[in-house]
């Protein structure tokens, strides 16, 4: 054995008291649903982890009114001050089961438990006490004196960070004075069942926060509902599409937080290591299951082959497999059907004539698994530039000048994120103005914060989550009624006109 | 070259000299400066990853092994006495008395003056005279470096013709951060010309940067180029005398260095962290980083060494703990 041949330093999974079967947690309880159960299973190892409830329309509707009464009797009656305090237990209470709520997201979800003990977890404690701290001050937010709640928030997430994506929805939306049917993803509820054991122990007043496991159709319930003031979704750009349809035409407010396809441009003055660590970073982590993954790396020609082989060199030290392991560095595909969707369009890839690189790694037999790869001599005319491949995939392309850098960057229906790499500081604040993405990244990547608002351009949604920004998405400015406020009063101006 | 035991000899390391013409500052600056810049907190976040490797059970035995076979046992006290360097070596020889299995460290680390006491102190145990521990001597006016250049050099030959396998050099700083990057690097030069022995053979030079004076990455990295690019087969953090000494970040940037240099040049460079490592759970994450950039070649004495007086107590302590399944103390290990 070499040395790095690293010893399996597992994380006990046995830290997890699970129960066989869970309910939809309804009115501050785990209650029965009608729509039948499924199973949810680890992808590391397809092993079963658990059953959950498929939750009905009736189901959805029973959330719902208990949301509603929550809001009525309770949540709307209570001092910010009060509702605060509530949200500060919930993060202690995440801080207090943090091991508990890595593994679990681990299991559940595939991803290393490095990122789900270091990143994920940490995040979803400071989204709750980020909030906690504005419950009290919402007439501070921009809105007015007064902001008013809208009502009942219908909240439907992804797959890729579960608990992550349940905390940027639910913490705004309670502080703010709303009450909340959240759906998580179809493959990854665990941990939001977990997180309602929380909402038990943290004594969250019964309806206030209602989580309804399911799949496509229990989230088209949600939605749908009559009784719901405000969606908020985060996942594709073609669910996103059907849902913007959906609630077209009723009161309801929307935010979407869609698909991305993001630019990471390394200009030839980069900081070269750190720069091959942030395309690592912004493509690797998670499995490139994140909506603002650098997905395409625009490298300066003159500086391509180097970075290249650097980022080769690096590549081939990423641990693949056990996502449990402390060392495991990418972990499983979250699904078998994402999996086949990265595996067809990394053949489009190579169909199209690009070149596919992998290190070598040993795969794990059971599961789904997926090497990290890189396509280079990629043109912006192909798929595998242009499509969302949600994965371990990184398509490399080259400019020449920044003008060019700036005009590929864009040249792409979606726009959530981007990267640039330059040791010029005035160089990235001029490409940053050209840029029509929601986050752009210096010299990092992938880094988030409760404080800074996320959100996208174009066809990567509309609405800001996080900082004063994510309030918004929430609230109604004092003396506006909540149904006339379009959601793109509170989205920044689209940046890049003046070229 | 490729042979992995042997650094390249300075001369052939000087045909490789990225810029055109003498050595001048405006020539060495040109080039210094045109290296990519160092990001710090994207420098300081990858070592910290680097730091999360979780290393455990036969993986943990086989680290702290290969940490004990790195160490540059090291007494560096104006207080040393002949008795103490004698000391120190009956320790670099056996380090567990109680324990046979447990090998011997790379080097002594001495002043000038102790060279020869450690030399006899050695024995048989003395890599000239065929044994495995190796003699190291910081020179040229160390720690800090100011004394003219004839003093060092005189300083360096001392330590060579008393025995020295070693030499540990300082940069200047001074003349290093006021851009005088040609008086640094003739520095080096000669102080390399003075550790030949009058058979050819050399002793080999370690040229300390003191990395806590120089204040910025980029300023490291400018060095760490600077001190191979003049002949140092070794590239040193620090003296142990200024602190910050050692931190993961600046070895981290050092072994990136080395890499590329072994990229350019295919010859390969030895890094030395020195001062401040004192835990084995420290020196396993410097073994990480080591592995993890340069590769795995790298975890051997030829190429790797931590400068160190206290790590090989806790080290030998970790190893009681395998053994035993109990922790013990420091009254298990011995004093030097």
């Amino acid at each position: 054995m070499t040395f790095l041949d690293y010893a399996p330093a597992p994380e006990s999974a046995s830290i997890l008291d699970l129960k066989p079967e869970y309910g939809l947690f309804i009115d501050g309880a785990f209650v029965d649903g009608t729509g039948g159960t499924f199973a949810t299973i680890s992808p590391a190892t397809e092993k079963h982890i658990t059953t959950v409830q498929s939750a009905s329309e009736a189901d959805v509707d029973r959330a719902v009114r208990a949301a509603r009464r929550a809001y009525d009797t309770v949540w709307s009656r209570m001092s910010g001050a009060d509702r605060g305090k509530y949200l500060f237990r919930i993060a202690r209470l995440v801080q207090e089961r943090a091991r508990e709520l890595a593994v679990a997201e681990s299991l559940d979800n595939g991803k290393p438990i490095r990122e789900s003990r270091d990143v994920d977890v940490p995040l979803v404690a400071a989204w709750f006490f980020y909030y906690a701290g504005w419950a009290d001050k919402l007439e501070h937010a921009g809105l007015g004196s007064a902001p008013r709640a809208l009502g009942v928030a219908g909240q439907v997430i992804p797959w890729n960070f579960p608990l992550l994506m349940l905390a940027w929805k639910i913490a705004p939306a309670l502080a703010a004075g709303n009450t909340v049917v959240l759906k998580p993803a179809e493959t990854t509820p665990l941990t939001a069942l977990l997180f309602a054991e929380i909402l038990q122990q943290a004594d969250l007043p019964p309806g206030v926060v209602n989580i309804v496991t399911g799949a496509g159709d229990t989230g088209s319930a949600l939605v749908t509902h009559p009784g719901i003031d405000k969606v908020a979704f985060t996942g594709s750009t073609a669910v996103g599409r059907a849902i913007a349809k959906q609630v077209a035409g009723s009161s309801k407010r929307l935010t979407l937080e869609l698909g991305g396809k993001a630019a990471n441009i390394v200009f030839d003055d980069a900081p070269v290591d750190q720069a091959v660590e942030g395309i690592v970073n912004g493509i690797f982590f998670n499995q490139g299951h994140v909506c603002c993954a650098g997905s395409r790396l625009l490298v300066q020609e003159n500086v391509h082959d180097e970075v290249i082989e650097k980022l080769k060199r690096r590549m081939e030290t990423l641990r693949v497999g056990d996502p449990l392991d402390k060392n495991t560095d990418i972990g499983a595909i979250n699904s078998a059907a994402q999996l086949e969707r990265i595996r067809s369009l990394s053949e489009i890839g190579e169909r199209e004539g690009a070149e596919r690189w992998s290190p070598a790694c040993e795969l794990p037999e059971n599961g789904f698994w997926f090497a990290p790869t890189i396509f280079t001599g990629v043109d912006t005319s192909h798929r595998i530039a242009r499509d969302e491949i949600f994965g371990p995939v990184l398509s490399v392309l080259t400019f020449r000048t920044p003008a060019e850098a700036v005009a590929k960057a864009n040249n792409t229906p979606y726009g959530l994120s981007a990267g640039i790499w330059s040791d010029k500081g005035s160089k990235i604040l001029a490409i940053a103005n050209d840029l029509r993405a929601g986050v752009v990244w210096a010299n990092t990547f992938n880094k988030f914060d409760p404080s800074s608002p996320f959100g996208g351009f174009k066809e990567s949604g509309y609405g800001r989550e996080g900082g004063r920004h994510g309030l918004a998405a929430y609230l109604a400015a004092s003396g506006g009624a909540s149904t006339v406020q379009t959601e793109q009063a509170a989205t920044p101006r689209k940046k890049g006109t003046r070229k | 070259m490729t042979d992995t035991d042997t650094p390249a000899a300075p001369a052939d390391r000087a045909l490789v000299r990225p810029f055109d013409g003498p050595a001048t500052d405006a020539a060495l600056r040109r080039f210094l400066h045109g290296l990519p810049g160092v990001d710090a907190v994207g420098l300081e976040q990858r070592a910290a990853t680097l730091g999360t490797r979780s290393i455990k059970t036969a993986s943990k035995a086989a680290a702290l092994d290969t940490i004990v076979s790195l160490i540059d046992l090291t007494t560096l006290e104006g207080s040393d006495t002949p008795g103490r360097v004698r000391s120190l070596v009956s320790k670099a020889i056996s380090p567990d008395p109680g324990d046979p299995s447990v090998g011997r460290v790379a080097a002594v680390c001495v002043y000038n003056d102790m060279v020869g006491h450690a030399v006899s102190a050695l024995g048989r145990h003395h890599a000239a005279a065929g044994g495995d521990i190796a003699v190291a001597a910081v020179s040229t006016a160390f720690p800090s470096g100011r004394a003219s250049l004839a003093v060092k050099l005189q300083d360096t030959s001392d330590a060579v013709a008393a025995g020295a396998d070693e030499i540990d050099m300082v940069i200047d700083r001074g003349a290093f951060l006021s851009g005088r990057f040609g008086q640094v690097y003739d520095e080096i030069v000669a102080v390399e010309q003075a550790c030949r022995r009058p058979d050819g053979s050399h002793a080999h030079l370690k040229v300390i940067l003191e990395t806590g004076e120089l204040s910025t990455y980029d300023n490291v990295r400018r060095a760490s180029w600077l001190a191979i690019l003049a002949g140092g087969d070794f590239i040193k953090t620090s003296t142990g005398k200024v602190a910050p000494a050692a931190t993961l970040p600046v070895t981290l940037l050092m072994l990136e260095v080395v890499r590329d240099w072994h990229l350019a040049t295919g010859q390969r460079i030895g890094v030395k962290p020195a001062g401040g490592i004192r835990t084995s759970k420290d020196a396993i994450s410097y073994l990480v980083a080591v592995a993890e950039t340069v590769g795995e070649e790298w975890l051997s004495p030829h190429l790797f060494r931590f400068g160190a007086s206290s790590l090989l107590d806790d080290v030998l302590m970790q190893k009681q703990k395998i053994a035993t399944g109990r922790y013990s103390g420091p009254d298990y290990v011995s004093v030097v």
